[in-house]
C-alpha cells in the first residue's frame, strides 16, 4: 500500500501549484481553472484521510465539496461571460475598476 | 516497490506534470485540456485509494460537466492567448516566493505529524459504495437536501447573470 504521506505531500504540491498558477495567471478562465485544481487538492487529501482512518466521513465531504464547485463553476463562468460582454476582454487587469 | 507504488508515482507525476502545463501554456484551452489530465489521473489514485464511487463522480462530473462547461466558455469568448504587462510579471517575484513557502510549510507539517499520518491503510475492508450511500442519505441527509437547494440556487443565479437584457 502506498503511505499516506505521500497522498498528504502530492496534495500539498497540487494545492501549491493552483496558488502559484492563481497569482501568475491573468486570463479569468486560467484562474478560475486554478482555483478548481486547488479544490482538487484538497479532495485528495479528504480521500487519503478518509483511507488512513477507516472512515468514511473524508468521501461524504468530497462529494460535497465537488457539488458546491460545479455551483460555483456554473455561476463564476457566467460572471465571467457577463464580465467579458461588459469589458471586451478576458484580462484581470483590465477589470479592476468597479464602474465602467 | 509495490506495483500500488508504482501506479502512484506515474499518476503523481501525471497530475503534477498536468498542474506545470496548466501554469505553462499560454491559451486557455491547453490549460483547461492539461486540468482534465490532472483530474483523470487524481480518480485513478482514488481507485488506487479504494474510493471507486468518488472515482467515478470525478470523471462525470469534473472531467465530464465542470470541465466541458468551461471548455464551452472558452469557446463562445473566443479566448485568444493571455497578454501580460509589466505589473504580471513584477507581481510574479513575491508571488512565486509565497507560493514556494506555502508548499513548503504544508509538506513540512505533514512531515513532522508522520506518527498519527503514517498509518499505513490496511488492504481489503475498505467501505464499499453502499456503505457510503447508507451514510449519505442517512447520517447526511440535510446536508444532502441543503445540496440540491444550493444547485438549484445555483443554475437560477446562472441563467439570471448569462442571459441578455431584453433592449
Amino acid at each position: 500500500m502506498v503511505p499516506t504521506n505521500y497522498y498528504l505531500v502530492l496534495s500539498a504540491i497540487l494545492f501549491g501549484l493552483g496558488v502559484l498558477a492563481f497569482i501568475f495567471k491573468r486570463n479569468i478562465i486560467t484562474i478560475f481553472m486554478s482555483i478548481e485544481l486547488m479544490l482538487n487538492a484538497v479532495n485528495l487529501a479528504f480521500v487519503a484521510f478518509s483511507q488512513a482512518m477507516h472512515k468514511l466521513d473524508g468521501q461524504v465531504f468530497v462529494l460535497f465539496v465537488i457539488v458546491v464547485a460545479a455551483a460555483e463553476a456554473a455561476v463564476g463562468l457566467a460572471i465571467i461571460i457577463l464580465t467579458a460582454r461588459n469589458r471586451q476582454s478576458l484580462n484581470v487587469e483590465r477589470v479592476d475598476l468597479l464602474k465602467l | 516497490m509495490t506495483p500500488q507504488l508504482v501506479v502512484f508515482f506515474v499518476l503523481a507525476a501525471l497530475a503534477v506534470g498536468g498542474a506545470l502545463s496548466l501554469i505553462f501554456q499560454k491559451h486557455p484551452i491547453h490549460s483547461a485540456l492539461s486540468l482534465i489530465v490532472v483530474m483523470v489521473s487524481l480518480a485513478g489514485l482514488y481507485l488506487l485509494m479504494g474510493a471507486e464511487f468518488v472515482a467515478a463522480v470525478q470523471i462525470i462530473v469534473y472531467g465530464g460537466a465542470i470541465m466541458v462547461l468551461f471548455v464551452f466558455v472558452i469557446m463562445l469568448l473566443n479566448a485568444g492567448v493571455e497578454e501580460h504587462t509589466s505589473i504580471s510579471k513584477f507581481a510574479g517575484f513575491p508571488g512565486l516566493l509565497l507560493a514556494f513557502a506555502l508548499t513548503g510549510f504544508i509538506a513540512a507539517t505533514i512531515a513532522r505529524s508522520t506518527d498519527s499520518v503514517q498509518a499505513v491503510a490496511q488492504p481489503g475492508n475498505m467501505a464499499s459504495t453502499r456503505d457510503l450511500s447508507t451514510m449519505i442519505f442517512r447520517d447526511f441527509v440535510y446536508p444532502f437536501e441543503l445540496t440540491s437547494f444550493l444547485i438549484l440556487v445555483a443554475v437560477l443565479g446562472a441563467i439570471v447573470l448569462a442571459q441578455r437584457e431584453k433592449a
